[in-house]
């Protein structure tokens, strides 16, 4: 555990000297020190990862260990969740490093010294166990992102989606200090097993609900839940895909994480009664999310905010499994938080070697234009069968994990949102290959509008994708089948998932230094009959509504034009949502927290 | 009496919020988001707070003086350092806005449409 | 959104929240009556242990030092956000001729003396504030926005910042990530001399005296010079826009 932290100060380090030799260090020099001290990182956080295999461990900076049941310091609390999103996280750095060593102007050192503090953030972040240093790294991640969202910093678009990006993730942060405050003001303590000690000898009043509120909402704006999402396609079109890469991956995933973290380690002793109208509360959360973002998907003609409004509905699957606030779902989520972060940063990594060859990303534009790219069309099949969850990919067996786990709850009906949400995106990628790499599907009859095209992230398209492009994506695609195939991932998950959700277990290791409580190896999971079934459901709608977006028009009768109308208004108005108006954004923010807060009340109280 | 400074830091809060929801100007805009940050200070000096309590510097008091709470100023100092820096880059974003739409209201910034 | 339903959601969601927020703020205890072991215990601790007089400061560098390396870190990569955002990109945007031979900025010789009057006292008063952050109320981030004022006053005053040839951006940008990296470097020096990560390895001092309260003294001087450096990047960057808009477009 000594060499926890390490993990964050091998990159900041990086990049201070880095900066402090700017002037006279080459962009090749630039790209070699940041990539060695993310190699360094990644080795770190797996050692972490298998050390904290077993449980729990803690690591108290500056030597301040708990005196007389306080704790004084700050600490990592590390278990294999938290590690094992450090080193997604950092592998995933290494791929979008790999990815940008082809662009031309990157303004080295500055653009690595960013990636660099972006990542040191991410990993504090996920190894953290006080509250308010949970905050800094997650402001830390927050700023690295603001500036490398807007890094193309020339275009209008860039500069527009990097202010809503930013505006709307501050305030997302002072809804996060605000609930740190409440927290603070009724237990004194800042550090997360204390405080989960402090409130389940104390009783449930306005404060501990409305905290917690304001504390999830926070988590919430970063993961991109509706109606906080907004920001998130903005960002998205604009960021360099490289970037891009890390965003989908893994920073809206550890919104997702903040909240459970807070949850099963400071609240569950104390609303643990309430289990169930939270579960209600959180999976409906997830469930409108996860379809508001496969519908904007598969609206979507812009390459990158299809992938954006994906993630959004894949954060609405994780927030489901989250939500229903076990062990399993919880097992479920993390799973699925690999394997689909891996599955969606191939596709991102895809995506940029469409724009280094043929510069645009408008999906009507870019028709019949990849028939020369047949292994960019593999990584992209690849990666809508993982949207499909299709065995063996990983994602299947972390979708099944929740399915077992919402029939289990009684959320039977939530399946259906799975499987819709599975089928949209998965179809969306589809009809990308169809039109892109096939041309099949109709001429468009119109030039896309300006807001659907992307200026070109380099100046000239080139006759050839280099290797170096091409390795992260296809390492990133065969990772998230990988996942699934490895004997003992699903278990090892499932057993990291116990410890997580175990809070007062988590307290005495980290107050009391006592070693981790030993669970029960979980039995070999093999997936029951029936997520076989919904997954062969899934990729068949998938396929049928791939084939209505690519045929649909040749073969549609006579009389469904008015239906077709009334899909376009629809389709329409939700696209006016999405104005583009920071005000906008920050209204439906305000409007959401009130609505998260009234939910909570009436759930917890 | 006691109330007052948290209903204060709650009025900031939404104040701002006010502000920035219905801002014509991006540098009012980001000016408004600071009267947010402010609300989070006011909220953490003033729970940490304590009647009749000194400052929690011994320089020159006897050491069993009671003081007021140190975290909480603390946390309001890194608060502090944290949401100046993003104001910062938020007026950086704003004079690029300014370069390339040649407007800073957020109305007319219309790139980001669907 | 038309501004008038924008305004309805907003209301909407402001009366819930501050429903919400009164609620909640009602559960905290009175204004003056907080009870946190917490922060006593560090106020008790802080002269027997650390051998500082500013509790603040001992908090904010030794006990929860790690936090500090955080937010020192945002204030960084703040600097570096916008020197990145603010970038000059070739051929796109024209330099106007005035802006590379940086004209004095002031006309008035009032405003000339005062700035270079002050400069000097300022610098001191920074230096001075940094030194004794662990004694009295200030510390590196206080004292180094006062050092980034005094090198304000000098361009205030009109007076070159070029000397050398080094621009005097990139002589910031070395300062922020010197102070920057010398925290973390402090850091890595507590885990390999005293066994954790910022733990303190330097002798304690006697309570009151400038060399006293472990490496709290050092990480102020780390920290001053990184918040200097940091705050002229981020005015270096705005102020030469400045000259930039005047000078060229509209």
């Amino acid at each position: 555990m000594e060499l926890a932290p390490l993990t964050v100060a091998v990159p900041l380090l990086a990049a201070g000297g880095l900066t402090a030799a700017s002037s006279r260090v080459s962009r090749a020099t630039a790209e070699v020190v940041a990539l060695a001290a993310v190699l360094a990182l990644a080795a770190l956080c797996a050692i972490i990862l298998a050390r904290t295999a077993s449980g729990t461990e803690v690591y108290w900076f500056g030597g301040w260990e708990p005196r007389a049941d306080i704790a004084i310091g700050v600490s990592f609390a590390v278990d294999a969740i938290g590690a094992g999103l450090a080193t997604l996280v950092s592998g995933l750095m290494i791929a979008a490093l790999v990815l940008m060593w082809r662009y031309r102007d990157t303004d080295a050192p500055h653009f690595q010294v960013l990636m660099l503090i972006f990542v040191a953030g991410m990993v504090g972040f996920c190894l953290s166990g006080d509250l308010f240093n949970m905050f800094v790294f997650f402001e830390l991640m927050s700023v690295a992102g603001f500036a490398l969202a807007g890094y193309k910093v020339e275009e209008q678009e860039a500069v527009e989606g990097s202010l809503n990006f930013a505006i709307t993730n501050t305030i997302g942060s002072f809804m996060l200090l605000t609930g740190i405050a409440l927290v603070y003001g009724r237990t004194g303590a800042l550090n997360l097993a204390q405080i989960g000690e402090s409130l389940a000898a104390g009783h449930v009043d306005g404060l501990v609900i409305v905290a917690f509120a304001l504390l999830a909402a926070g988590f919430l704006v970063k993961a991109a839940v509706v109606p906080f999402h907004f920001w998130l396609a903005d960002a998205y079109a604009v960021a360099p895909t490289p970037v891009c890469l890390l965003f989908a991956g893994a920073m809206s995933e550890l919104g997702v994480y903040g909240i459970g973290r807070v949850w099963f380690d400071c609240f569950a002793g104390t609303l643990a009664l309430h289990d169930d109208s939270l579960r209600l509360v959180l999976i409906v959360a997830g469930s409108l999310t996860a379809l508001l973002g496969a519908t904007m998907a598969f609206a979507q003609d812009h390459l990158k905010r299809l992938l954006a409004f994906a993630t959004i509905a894949y954060v609405g699957i994780f927030l489901i499994g989250l939500g229903l606030l076990t062990s399993a779902g919880v097992a479920g989520a993390a799973l699925y938080v690999v394997a689909d972060g891996c599955g969606k940063a191939a596709l991102f990594a895809a995506v940029a070697i469409v724009q280094h060859r043929r510069l645009h990303v408008s999906e009507r534009r870019l028709r019949g234009e990849g028939r020369e790219l047949p292994y960019t069309a593999a990584i992209f099949a690849l990666g809508a069968l993982s949207f499909a969850s299709l065995p063996p990919f990983g994602s299947f067996f972390a979708k099944s994990v929740i399915e077992d786990e919402l029939i289990k709850q009684g959320y039977g009906a939530v399946l259906a949102v799975l499987i819709l949400t599975s089928a949209l995106t998965c179809g969306a990628v589809l009809r990308l290959i169809g039109r892109v790499f096939l041309g099949w599907g109709p001429v468009s009859d119109r030039e896309p509008s300006r807001d659907e095209e992307a200026a070109p992230e380099e100046e000239i398209s080139s006759a050839r994708t280099p290797a170096i492009m091409f390795v992260p994506a296809l390492a990133l695609a065969l990772a998230s089948l990988v996942i699934g195939v490895i004997p003992g991932t699903v278990e090892a998950v499932q057993a990291a998932a116990l410890h997580f959700t175990d809070g007062s277990s988590y307290a005495r290791v980290v107050l009391d230094g006592a070693a981790p409580a030993a669970v029960a190896t979980p039995p070999p999971y093999s997936a029951p009959p029936h997520a076989y079934l919904y997954a062969a459901i899934t990729f068949g709608t998938a396929v049928g509504l791939a084939g209505l977006a690519l045929f649909g028009r040749r073969l549609a009768p006579r009389g469904s034009d008015p239906l077709r109308r009334l899909g376009h208004a629809a389709i329409g108005s939700l696209h006016g949502v999405h104005s583009g108006h920071v005000g906008d954004y920050v209204a439906w923010l305000v409007a959401g927290v009130a609505a998260l807060g009234g939910a909570f009340a009436l759930a917890l109280s | 009496m006691s109330f007052l400074p948290y209903a204060v830091a709650a009025w900031l809060l939404l104040v701002g919020l006010y502000g920035v929801v219905t801002s014509r100007h991006l540098v009012h805009l980001i000016v408004c988001v600071t009267v947010v940050q402010a609300s989070t200070y006011v909220l953490l000096l003033a729970i940490g707070y304590r009647s009749g309590a000194a400052a929690p510097i011994f320089a020159d008091i006897p050491r069993s003086t009671p003081v007021v709470d140190p975290i909480v100023a603390t946390m309001t100092l890194t608060d502090v350092v944290v949401e100046a820096t993003v104001a910062a880059l938020l007026l950086a974003l704003a004079v690029q806005a300014h370069r390339r739409f040649g407007t800073l209201d957020p109305d007319e910034l219309g790139a980001m449409r669907g | 959104m038309s501004r008038r339903t924008r305004g309805i959601v907003f209301g909407a969601g402001a009366l819930g929240l501050a429903a919400l927020l009164l609620w909640g703020f009602g559960g905290l205890p009175s204004f003056g009556d907080f009870q946190g072991r917490y922060g006593e215990l560090l106020a008790k601790s802080a002269v027997p242990e650390r051998h500082a007089t500013e509790t603040v400061a001992v908090t904010t560098f030794d006990y929860r030092g790690f936090d500090t390396l955080g937010e020192e870190f945002i204030l960084f990569a703040a600097a570096v956000g916008v020197l990145v955002l603010l970038r000059i990109q070739r051929g796109a945007d024209e330099i106007p001729a005035e802006a590379g031979k940086r004209r004095p900025t002031a006309h008035s010789p009032a405003l000339r003396s005062v700035a270079i009057a002050f400069a000097g006292p300022a610098l001191v008063l920074g230096l001075y504030v940094v030194a004794h952050g662990h004694l009295t109320p200030g510390g590196g981030f206080q004292g180094g926005v006062i050092l980034m004022t005094a090198f304000l006053l000098v361009y205030l005053a009109g007076a070159h910042l070029r000397e050398g040839g080094i621009r005097p951006i990139v002589a910031m940008e070395v300062a922020e990530a010197t102070g920057a990296a010398g925290f973390t470097l402090i850091g890595v020096g507590g885990m390999l001399l005293a066994g954790a990560f910022l733990e303190n390895f330097i002798g304690l001092g006697t309570v009151g005296s400038l060399l006293s309260g472990g490496d709290i003294p050092l990480l102020n001087v780390t920290v001053g010079v990184e918040v200097m450096g940091a705050l002229l990047v981020v005015l270096g960057e705005l102020l030469d826009q400045r000259m930039l808009t005047r000078g060229g477009d509209s």
